[in-house]
Parts: structure tokens; sequence; C-alpha cells
């Protein structure tokens, strides 16, 4: 890690695991109700930089499930596969970070459009559990795969040097790094949210998500579009990973670790509106982030808590249709 | 449309020949009675407990069309509680086996309330992400010990006669194998029954078995709290053939794993869970040296199986006798 001792919050870019084990050893530090302002803070930042890329992920699953209508299993592997191709980019090519966040997302999409027209364009017509069971085996192969050559260890990928360094804020310090992940992943959702609710190419995708028959019979190619759909969501999981890279390491189970998490953000969010996977994937960051602070012990579970609550009072998820 | 299910095997079976169905369940009980002297034992309890497993998990998926990827906590749970219940309290394990399966019913009871309000891929993923709740939680709770599991299970003696920890293991294999037997029995029984009837009229379609005036919310739960418990009687059982409960157990992959099983056997067919948990086992057998290969095989035949082979075995047999049958008539 580039950042070290002093600043809060950088001693948690471990995984979650780590950072959790840490936890409990410092708990006795922490009196109940005497946080100190630079944990509070430091914790919520954490939150909101997962709740990044929970937004990200989500964002990607729904528009991916609102024209194909698969559940996206692989969505983590091909956000590790973003995270690895920068590392390769780096290691064998010598590219840094800036061309990587732009030529890894294209080459994991290039790779999405290949398993769409190799795999999944044949069960468009079955039951949508296939596309599930096929995805959860192409997510497993691609692991499998990784795992296979480099362990389940992580691979460092160091800072880009421009964003090294942390701003004194006053009330706490934020590392540069942390602010531009959040600030890039925010842009990026509200491109993606323009792109689809303001723009005529996503009229045309938010009319096919209706009635494919009907928008194909006016001339417009859905098949290709549902192609570069898929492309799409897969280059949006790539470029989560690829932001993700210097924060966690790059190892093969970053995607299956996260993809379960966003599962359970996208049903508590709904998968119906694209603003909604946005907004519950930011806010379920921070209230995990608040629950390190308050309860470190339930932080990993509370994102599946907040699930059988939304579950009960209104099964459809906060922004839902009736599904 | 293709639907979830792929065949009605048993129905016409029984039309044709009454007598062929019980001759072959006959000539499987030999079979499974004379194994041990035959294979390895320890192999056949695996396949057995996980043969109990995804049979408990067809129930769902084949009978229900409701697609769990969580059922590895009720097996895991299970075998956490019949672990910790045979090796801290000194339970006897026929009292150990109950109390773990009694805990995934309760788990089964509590999961399937709250993710019977959502279909298809939702509930799919709500029941995934309960699970990995559960996962977190045996992670970090102390009786589990979290990495390292509960190890050493004592196997005890069987209403204090029987010893299960003889060292040729056949007095352990035949308690499996009656274990198993009594839960197939059982699904076996629900299926055929007007309950199992109503629950396949909920899979074809569920608006109009609304429409008739059955409640199917119930009918689900209660479908669903059948097969967490079988899940965790196979659970609990493994714990004891392997005297260990881990993390393995609660774990994903697991549920993953049982999903593949049926698949490969068939959905919605009463034999395809065993075959396919045999064909898994097999094959996880065979490739256990070499590492994640496992793994990337059971994604390809996941993938193979989705795309080509969606019957599986026992339901792609059971549609070519029944092809065969139908020509034979005309």
């Amino acid at each position: 890690m580039v950042e070290s001792a002093p600043v809060i919050g950088a001693d948690h870019a471990l995984t979650p695991t780590l950072s959790r084990k840490r936890k409990r050893g410092d708990e006795r530090m922490i009196p109940l109700l005497h946080i100190p302002p630079q944990a509070l803070f430091g914790q919520l930042l954490l939150g909101l930089i997962n709740g990044a890329f929970y937004a990200m992920l989500s964002l990607g699953l729904a528009v991916i499930f609102g024209l194909l209508n698969i559940i996206n299993f692989a969505h983590g592997a091909q956000y590790m596969l973003g995270a690895f191709c920068a590392w390769f980019l780096l290691n064998l090519a010598g590219v840094g970070y800036w061309p990587s966040l732009v030529i890894a997302p294209i080459a994991v999409a290039l790779f999405g459009i290949v398993l769409e027209r190799a795999f999944l364009r044949w069960i468009y017509r079955l039951d949508h559990l296939y596309g599930l069971l096929l995805t959860f085996g192409l997510a497993i192969i691609i692991e499998g795969l990784f795992r296979q050559q480099y362990g389940s260890s992580g691979q460092p990928y160091s800072i880009p040097p421009e964003l090294t360094g942390v701003w004194n804020l006053g009330f706490m310090f934020l590392p540069i790094y942390r602010g531009w992940v959040i600030a890039a992943s925010a842009v990026v959702c509200f491109g993606t949210w323009f792109l689809i609710e303001r723009t005529r190419l996503g009229a045309y995708l938010r009319a096919a998500t209706e009635n494919p028959v009907l928008v194909q019979a006016f001339g417009i190619n859905v098949p290709r579009m549902v192609t570069l759909t898929y492309g799409f969501g897969v280059g949006l999981a790539a470029l989560a990973g690829v932001l993700a890279a210097p924060i966690y390491q790059v190892s093969p189970l970053m995607g299956s670790n996260i993809i379960i998490v966003v599962f359970a953000v996208v049903v508590i969010g709904g998968m119906g509106s694209i603003l909604g996977s946005i907004v519950s994937g930011f806010a379920l960051g921070l209230v995990e982030g608040l629950t390190k602070v308050f309860y470190p012990e339930a932080s990993s579970t509370v994102i599946f808590v907040v699930m059988a609550i939304v579950l009960l009072l209104k099964p459809a998820g906060l922004f839902g249709r009736a599904a | 449309m293709d639907s979830l299910s792929t065949t009605t095997a048993a129905a016409p079976r029984r039309s044709l020949a009454p007598s062929r169905g019980h001759l072959l369940a006959l000539g499987l009980v030999v079979l499974a009675l004379v194994a041990p002297f035959l294979l390895y034992p320890v192999f056949l309890m695996k396949a057995l407990c996980f043969a109990l497993f995804a049979c408990a998990f067809n129930l769902l998926i084949g009978y229900v069309g409701l697609l769990s990827f969580g059922h590895a906590a009720f097996m895991g749970g299970a075998a956490y509680v019949t672990a910790h219940a045979a090796k801290v309290w000194g339970f006897p394990p026929e009292a150990a086996i109950l109390l773990g399966t009694a805990a995934a019913a309760v788990l089964g009871t509590v999961f399937g309330w709250l993710a019977i309000r959502r279909q298809g891929i939702y509930f799919a993923m709500v029941t995934l992400a309960l699970a990995q709740m559960l996962y977190f939680y045996a992670l970090q709770a102390p009786f589990t010990h979290g990495e390292d599991g509960i190890q050493a299970v004592p196997r005890g003696r069987l209403f204090g006669l029987v010893d299960l920890g003889e060292p040729s293991n056949l007095a352990m294999y035949y308690f499996v194998l009656a274990m198993f037997l009594i839960g197939f029995f059982i699904i076996y029984r629900t299926i055929h029954s007007p309950f199992g009837q109503v629950l396949k009229a909920i899979r074809e379609n569920e608006p109009r078995a609304i429409s008739l005036g059955y409640k199917t919310e119930q009918y689900k739960l209660v479908a669903f709290i059948l097969s967490a418990t079988l899940a965790g009687l196979a659970g609990a059982t493994k714990a004891l053939v392997f005297q260990l409960a881990s993390l393995t157990d609660v774990d994903w992959t697991m549920s993953g794993e049982v999903v593949l099983m049926t698949l490969v056997g068939g959905l919605g067919t009463v034999l395809g869970p065993v075959a396919g948990a045999f064909i898994v086992v097999t094959m996880e057998n065979y490739l256990a040296q070499f590492g994640s290969w496992v793994t990337i095989i059971q994604g390809v035949i996941f993938v193979l199986c989705v795309l080509t082979f969606r019957r599986g075995v026992v339901g792609e047999i059971a549609h070519l006798l029944q092809r065969r049958a139908g020509r034979k008539e005309s």
C-alpha cells in the first residue's frame, strides 16, 4: 500500500475480512457513544467507497436485466476481470492507470460481447432461471481459471502518482484516490442515468425493454442492441474493477465476495429503476460504514438484515415495480 | 417456451406397467445394500448425503419451480448444530441429528417466510443473500470455531447399542442409507400426494392455482420448510460421517454444487438428483488432486447442461423411453 499510517481509513484498505478482524481488536479502545470524529468520518468514507462500487455494479445488473431478462451472475467475475486487465496492462505491457481506465473496460466489454454471442443468446426464450445458471457456470469457470493461475492471494496495484497523498479537509483527512473513486463513480452513474433516461438511444433501449417485438418492427436492430447492452453492462463492471484495483488488492476472489452483497442491494432497491439502484447502492454503503463504527460485528451482515426488513415491509423493493 | 421442469416421468411409467417402478426401486435398494462390499464406504456415504441434499433441493426447483441458491445454509446450519450437540453436549447420534434437523427446519421457516415474498430470479437472490448472512455468522460465532470448524465430532453409539465409530464403517453406512431412504421416501410421498399435485399446479401456473382457491403462499412455505428440513437431515448426517462441520458446508459454492447435481441428474425427476449427486461426487473424487480444475470443470458442465442437456441424465433417459413407448403404441 502506498498510503500509510497517519491516514484514518487507509488501514482498512485490506479485504473486508481483514479489516473486520482488526476492528475487533480495536473495539476496547473505542468507547460507545464517544466515537472520535476521525474514526466516524473515516468509516463513512469507506462506506461511501463501497457504496460507489455497489452502485456501479447494481447499475450494470439492472441495465442488463432490463433488456436481456438475465441476472448476470458473472458480473462479479467481470469486475474481477477488469481489475486483472489493468494489472496485466501494467505488469506485462507497462501501460499505466489512466490508459487502463479506458482500455480495460473496453477489452472486458468485448469479452462480454463474445460471451453473449456464444452462449447467452441461445437461452433468451427459456425460463429466466436458466440465465442465472448459465452465467453462474461462466462465473465459476472464469474465477477458477484465475485461481488456478494466481491462487487466492491478492496482487498489489499501486495508486497512480497524480492521485497519491491526502487532502486535509479540516475535520478529516481524505486520501485523494478515494475522493477520486467517489467522484468518478458518481459521474459514471449520472452519465449512465442520463444516457438511458434522457437520450434517443436510451429511449430505444427503454422501448425495447417494454416490447422488443414492436421496436424491431420499427426497424431497430434489437438483437444488436441486446448484444451492445450486455457489453455496456459488463464494461461498467470492469470499470468498477479498475477503480477498485488500487484500493482492494487484485485477487481472483474479489468478484464473488462483492457480487452477493450487490444481489442484496438489487433486491432492496428493485431493478425497475436506474436511479433506484444508484441511490440504494450508495445508501447501503453508508449504512455498512456506520455499522462498522457502532457495531463492527454486524458490519458484514447488515445489508442482508436490511434486505430482510425491506422484504417484510415493501416486498417489491424500495424503488421496484411489483415483480 | 421450454418450462423449467422437463419431465413427468413418473406418471407414464406407472400407467405402462405398475410394477416396473417398484422393480427399479427394489433393484436399487439391493444394490445399495451390497455396495459397501464393492466400493469404499466413505465415498458411498458422502454420495448418499449429497443425494439426499439434492433430492431435498429438487423438491423446490423441480416441483414448485423455486430456485433456491441458499440451500447450503440448511445443510451447513444443521451440520454445525449436530456437531456441537454431539461433541460439546455429548448427545447420542440420533438426538444430535434430530436437533440439527430441527435447527434446519427453524431456519427454513424464517428464510422461507422472507423469501416467498418474491418470485423467480429475486427468490434466488434473496435465498443466496440470506445464506450468505448465515455464512458470516458462522465465520464469527465462537461455537463454530471459525476457519477450523468443529473437528473430531464423535459418532457415538446409536440408541446406546450400535457403535457407529467402528473402523469398517459398515454400521455407519447402513445408518446413512437408512437416513437417505427415510428422506427419499418422504419426498416421494410428498410429490405423489394431493399436496404435491397442488405444488405442480403452482409451478405451471401460479395465478391459475390462486384463482382455484389455493393459498399458494402457504403451499410454497410448507414445501420450502420441508426441503430445508431434509437438506438439514443430509447435513446433520454428513457431519457425523466426516466428524466435521466446517465453513465449506455453509459456503455459497455448496449451494451452487447442489444446483449442479440436480441439473446434471435432471430437474423435476425423482431419481435425477440421486444420479447427479453420484456423478458429481465421483468426479470430485477423481479430480481432487487438480485443485481449482474441479471448479472449472463444474462450470463447464453447468454451461453445457444449460445449453444442450436441460433434461439431465435421468430426464433424458425417461424422455427416450417415453418416445419409444409412444412409437410402439402408434
